[in-house]
Order: C-alpha cells, then structure tokens, then sequence
C-alpha cells in the first residue's frame, strides 16, 4: 500500500492529467528533489522557486486570479506565518469583491510533530488556519484520505489549506486507492525517484481513479458506544490505538477522524456525541485557542442536555516551541498514553 | 552567455557609478543636470531632508503628441480631480466614512490607462493597483459612478457591494484585480499573473503599481526577484509612484536610495525614473516601457516623480497641500500657452465637471446600504451563503 507522500504524488499526478492543475511548485518542489518529503516527484508540472514564502503564496494568487489551477507548496508550516495577511487576502479576496473573483489554488503544508524537528519543524497551523475566513481547510490522517482530499481540493473554487501531517507521511495505508499496485515494492518502482542521478528517470504513473471523498465528510474509523473522541491529522491514530486499548478494559469508544476542518462535519460529530453523551477532542496544536476549544464551544452550547460528562480537550502545551530532546517533545504534545488516560478519566466521570 | 555577459556589463558599470546603457531612458524630460546619478556602489547615499527634494516640471517647448490625445488626456484628468475632490468633499460632508485617493497623480495614472490593453484574461492586461488610480480607471472608460457609490458604501458599489474603502476598485471583465489597503501585496500577486501570460503567449502583460513607501515591504523585493530569475524573465511593468511621503514620514528619512528605479538595476531589469508630473512626459515614457515588456517578455521598472495634493487621507486631514506641483494647472498652463486649449475653455470644463460628479453624489446619496444578512454572500465563490457555522 501506498504511503501518504506517495499517495499525494499520485493524487497530483491525476491532478495535472485530468484535474486542470497548472503548476506544483515551491522550494525544491521541482526536479531534481521533488520535495523535501518526496510528495513531488516525477510530476510533469513541478517547478522550483526561490526561498521566499511570500512571494510563493502570492505567486498561487497571482496564477489562480490568471485562470490557472497552481498548488504552492510551504515546505514546512513553521515557515508560512510571514504570509499570513497574503492567506487573509487570498481568504477574503472573493468577498471583498462581492462575488466577482474567486481563487482557485491549493496551499499544501507539512505540519506538526513526530519527526524530532525541533523549534522550527514541528509547528502545526490548524489553529492559525481556522483564524483565517474564506479558506477551507484540510488534514487527512491515511494515505486513501490524503489522495480523495488532494483530488477535491484541486476541484474547488475557493483556496484549500491542505494541512500533511509530516509525521504520518511514511506509514503505509491500510486501504487501498484504486489503481495502486498491491505490491509495495512494485509502486516504489514506478514512482519513487532513484538515488544518485535523476535526469533521465521519468515516473510510470499506475491508473489511478477518483475515490469519492469530499470537503467536508468526517469519518466514523470506529463505532462505540460510550465515549467519543474526534482528532484528525497525526493524533488520529493515536485516538485509534488508545480505543483499542480501552476496549481491553470494558470501555467501548466511537472514533471520527474529522478530516475536514473548514467547513467541518457537524452531523456526524453530533450524532456520535448525542449517543456516547462524553466527547474529547484531540490535536497537537497548542491548547490556548485551539480549533478544539470552538468544537467544545458549539458542544456545550448544542448539546449541553444530552451530555453526561464535560467536553474534554487534549491538545499541545502551550509553549514557544517543541524542544528537540525526546522527552521535550513528548512531553508537549499528545502521546499514545495521554490520550488512553484523558479518555479512560471521561468515560468513567460521574457527577 | 549573452544574458550573462550582460550583466556583468550592468554590474561593471554600476561599480564605475556609470548609468548601465540598457537602463538609460530614451527620452527624459527631465533636465540631466537635475537627475541623480545612480548611488555608486562603493558610497552610501545619504538621508535625504525632504526639502531638499524638488520635482522636476517639465517646461518643453514642443508638444509631440497630437492634439486629439492631448485633450483627451486632459479631459480626464480635470474628471478624476473633480471626481476625487467630489469624493473629498462627500467625507466631509459625512457621506463616507473615510477617503483615500490620488489626486495630484493624474499626470502618470491617465497616460497609464490610455495605454493598458482592456479586456478579461491572459490575453489583456492583469491589472494590480493601488488605491490611487481613479483617474487610470476614468482613462480605462469606467463611469465616476462606482467610485461615489463606492464611497457612500451603498448596495450599487460595484466593485464591492458597500464593504471596502473608496478608491478600491475591482473589476474582473477588465482585469482589474481586487485593490486592498495593504499597500505591498500587490507586488507578489503580479508575478504570478505574469507567470501565466508569458505561458499563454500574445502580448498581455502585468501592471502592477505601489507607491515608495511601499517599497519598503518584502514584496516589493520578492517582485523584483520573481520576475527577473534568468530565463523566466517576466513581463510585468513595475511601477512605483513616488510622493515622497508614506503617510507622514518624508522619504528621506526612511530611505537610502535616491532613486528606488535604481533597486531594479542590480535584477539587471531595464528602470528609469520619469516625470510623473507631466502627462506628455508620462505618456512617452510609459508608451516605451510598455512597448518593451509587451515584445521583449521581460520586467521593466519605472519610478514616477508624483505630487500628493490632499495628503496620504482623509486620516490627515485631506485638505489641499501647499507647495506640491499641481500637475492639472502646469498641463493647462502648457496648453494654453500652445494654443491648445484656452484657459476659459478648461474652466468651463472643470466646471462642467464638478457639476456632474455633484450630480452623481446626489444620485448615490439616495441608493441603500447593503442589507447586514448579506455579509454571508461570497464567502465561497460559487456556493450559497454558508451558515454562520455548519449546522448539522
């Protein structure tokens, strides 16, 4: 199975085919690395740009105003807060003009911990991007999900904040997406780079196809019956390893993976919750106004009546940076046993 | 090898304090004794007092365009100052919020619109301006209506339904992306217009227009990088119109280089700073940046020497400033004197004019606000108004 790089290659290759993709571009995005996580290679449309975020992000503007279809990449999204007011302007550009321009460009981010990138390579930007109007906003966790939400995004209208959790970038998929070889090495073959010179190697594209996965769907990745926990991104199997381990001890918990985080997906949440009646949410961005905190907002003020416990969140310390030791890293944002304890503490609250 | 060597010519030539040959204007209006030379490389420009700094009138004793262009030149010019001075007087009158615009520009935004190729898509010109080109948008052929409507932040505001400032225009069937208050942004959005048109092919080219305090800002640099990397050369016409103020601070307290067109030079781009506050200057001086961005694909960098008549806003105040060149008078003053256009007959004009904008303010005054349900609409192109939140 695919892993998440290799399934956004895939979900770009389709893209450019068939999509109406105009430009991937970003720093060493094109030939001869093709992304500092590899997700670029082989693709037809990849270039390099300077070092220079700003004029990455308005550069996409620029080409989308232009009738392009560009994907601007930022190579980590510890490096994207110096556009911000150009992702405020991309967010506002169609209401400013009362309808009368649209952007139509993906901005693609690694985010997140897991990889020991200390300060600067470890930020998320959920947070930050659910600040910002008019954008909508993505973070898969598989990569079947990671493929179907890059599919949609380069069908939108509107500016698509595609949200890569880095550190699920090299786990292999459990689904497949239709038209991958079944064979790992096989698919390596195809469209993984080789080592050393590159200049003649040219990706053997396998025929992948459309998955049906839209803006805006969560999904249910586990049914239960007393306790729910939604995540998305790199705490989402975190989430489902804990139910696993719960479910040894008699606690029975409903994983949705929220997928979408702009616009999100508010019937399914709220079916799960009105049925366990006990909620945690759980991300790795930091905890003082965290996207998390507006999903127990709307939960108490929704659904106060049917809860039998206070909506929990887990989420990142609120620290300056993550540390690069190992314990300064674990000890700042969610593990496995963090959220194993915040959902056996929930499940078994009483008043 | 070609391209290299010659910027190795422009980089020798700047080390000599030389003007490089590619960067030299074909026509100045300008007198050579009073144009700075290029600051040498090896001496750091000095913080210039601002009243050290008088722009240069062009007093020519011909008039090399013909008649028929010099009036319609004229003729909107004296309409985009009766239109901003219209505007002016509705923020005062509390008929606006709050006024921005480029009155004492007319003389570079009117030969600018004259010259732009109108029309929707890469084929036409993408149009990146800033909030003081009413008049480029008058010389486009756009009615003064908007403007009004947009300054009492009616419903009819054409360019955005009552919800931005005057002078932020937005027209998508002339290219005319969206103006924004932040006054750099425009300068990396042009690039990627650009970056399309140079795939497209044709002769459509990027404007893009900020002013010199602007100029400050990273995406100015980013502006010049993007369109000068070597063989991806772009063809945008950058063009900076410079007041010698930013708000209140003087240009030269703020910056080092005497001329900003000299910042394109070192991205070996073609630059040159131009009279920006005479028409005829202006018109000839752009006509050749443009004709050379439009066959050459490449970038082209031109600094304007403007006047800023009302201050930066209606936040100081946006009353006439005293001692700035009136561009307006010095065209009419060169005009009569070559039989032209008579003084009466500009006047008549002028009062022409203010009559109609009157007219059209007392028109918007009357028209409705947008209703407070519509701040969902076109928050997503293409869709209905969204929920205040997603409701299950």
């Amino acid at each position: 199975m695919a892993n998440m790089a290799q399934a956004l290659r895939m979900a770009l290759h389709y893209a450019e085919e068939k999509l109406g993709v105009t430009d991937i571009f970003g720093e060493d995005v094109g030939p001869p690395l093709g992304g500092v996580f590899t997700c670029t290679q082989g693709l037809r449309t990849t270039w390099n740009s300077p070092l220079d975020e700003r004029g990455i992000i308005g550069m996409a503007m620029g080409i989308a105003l232009a009738g392009g279809r560009p994907i601007a990449e930022i190579q980590f999204c510890d490096y994207i807060y110096n556009t911000v007011d150009l992702l405020k302007l991309a967010g506002n550009t169609c209401w400013a003009s009362n309808g009368q321009w649209n952007l139509p460009m993906v901005v693609m981010t690694p985010v997140g911990s897991g990889i020991r990138g200390s300060i600067y390579h470890s930020h998320s930007f959920d947070a930050s991007a659910t600040h910002i109007p008019g954008w909508k906003i993505v973070m898969p966790s598989t990569p079947l999900d990671a493929y179907g939400l890059m599919l949609a995004a380069c069908k939108e209208q509107n500016p698509v904040m595609f949200l890569i959790p880095k550190a699920l970038m090299r786990i292999k998929g459990e689904e497949p997406i239709p038209g991958e070889p079944g064979e790992d090495k096989a698919l390596s073959r195809l469209i993984d780079a080789p080592l050393g010179d590159r200049s003649q190697w040219k990706a053997q594209w396998p025929d992948t196809g459309e998955v049906g996965i839209d803006i805006g769907q969560a999904k249910v990745v586990r049914e239960g019956r007393q306790v729910t926990v939604v995540s998305y991104g790199r705490t989402m199997p975190l989430c489902r390893s804990a139910a696993e381990v719960l479910a040894g001890e008699g606690v029975d918990a409903e994983v949705l993976d929220l997928r979408t985080l702009w616009p999100y997906d508010w019937a399914t949440l709220k079916a799960s919750i009105e049925k366990t009646g006990r909620v945690l949410f759980v991300n790795e961005d930091t905890e003082v106004t965290n996207f998390g905190e507006h999903l127990v907002r709307r939960t108490t003020d929704e659904l106060f009546y049917q809860l039998l416990a206070p909506p929990k969140l887990l989420a990142g310390k609120f620290v300056p940076g993550i540390g690069l030791a190992d314990t300064l890293e674990t000890a700042s944002v969610p593990q496995e046993h963090d959220v194993v304890q915040a959902l056996r503490e929930l499940a078994t609250q009483a008043p | 090898m070609a391209r290299d060597a010659k910027k190795l010519e422009v980089v020798k030539a700047a080390k000599q304090g030389k003007k490089p040959a590619a960067a030299k204007p074909r026509r100045t209006s300008r007198p050579e004794a009073k144009v700075a030379q290029p600051a040498a490389v090896t001496a750091a420009p000095k913080p210039q007092p601002v009243s050290a700094f008088k722009p240069i009138i062009t007093r020519s004793d011909e008039l090399p365009l013909d008649r028929a262009l010099l009036l319609r030149i004229h003729d909107t010019m004296v309409k985009a100052r009766c239109l901003e001075e219209r505007l002016i007087a509705m923020y005062k009158s509390g008929h606006g919020y709050f006024w921005i615009g480029g009155p004492g520009e007319e003389a570079f935004n009117v030969p600018l619109g004259l010259l732009i190729k109108k029309g929707e898509g890469p084929a036409f010109d993408y149009l990146h301006f800033h909030y003081r080109q009413s008049a480029t948008f008058l010389a486009l052929g756009e009615e003064p209506l908007g403007a009004i409507r947009q300054m009492k932040n009616t419903a009819s505001d054409p360019y955005s339904g009552g919800r931005n400032f005057a002078g932020h225009f937005s027209k998508r069937e002339w290219n005319l992306c969206p103006v924004s208050s932040p006054i750099e942004v425009q300068y990396a959005m042009a690039p990627g217009t650009a970056h399309v048109q140079k795939r497209f092919g044709g002769d459509g080219i990027t404007i893009v227009t900020g002013g010199d305090a602007g100029t400050a800002e990273g995406d100015f640099a980013s502006c010049l990088v993007w369109s000068s990397r070597p063989g991806q050369e772009l063809p945008v016409l950058i063009l900076v119109t410079n007041n010698r103020w930013g708000i209140s601070t003087p240009y030269g307290q703020v910056q080092g280089v005497e001329r900003l067109s000299d910042r394109g030079a070192a991205f070996g781009m073609r630059t040159k700073t131009i009279d920006g506050n005479d028409p005829i200057s202006s018109y000839l001086e752009l006509k050749e940046a443009f004709e050379y961005v439009r066959t050459e694909r490449k970038p082209y960098l031109v600094e304007a020497n403007v006047s800023r008549l009302f201050g930066h806003s209606s936040a100081s105040g946006a009353n006439l400033i005293k001692g700035e060149p009136d561009c307006l008078e010095l065209f009419e003053e060169k005009l009569a004197a070559h039989g032209v256009l008579s003084r009466a007959d500009a006047k008549a004009l002028r009062a022409r004019y203010v009559e109609e904008m009157a007219e059209l303010a007392r028109q918007a005054k009357e028209e409705p606000l947008p209703d407070g349900s519509t701040i969902w609409e076109h928050v997503y192109f293409g869709e209905g108004p969204p929920d205040p939140l997603p409701k299950g």
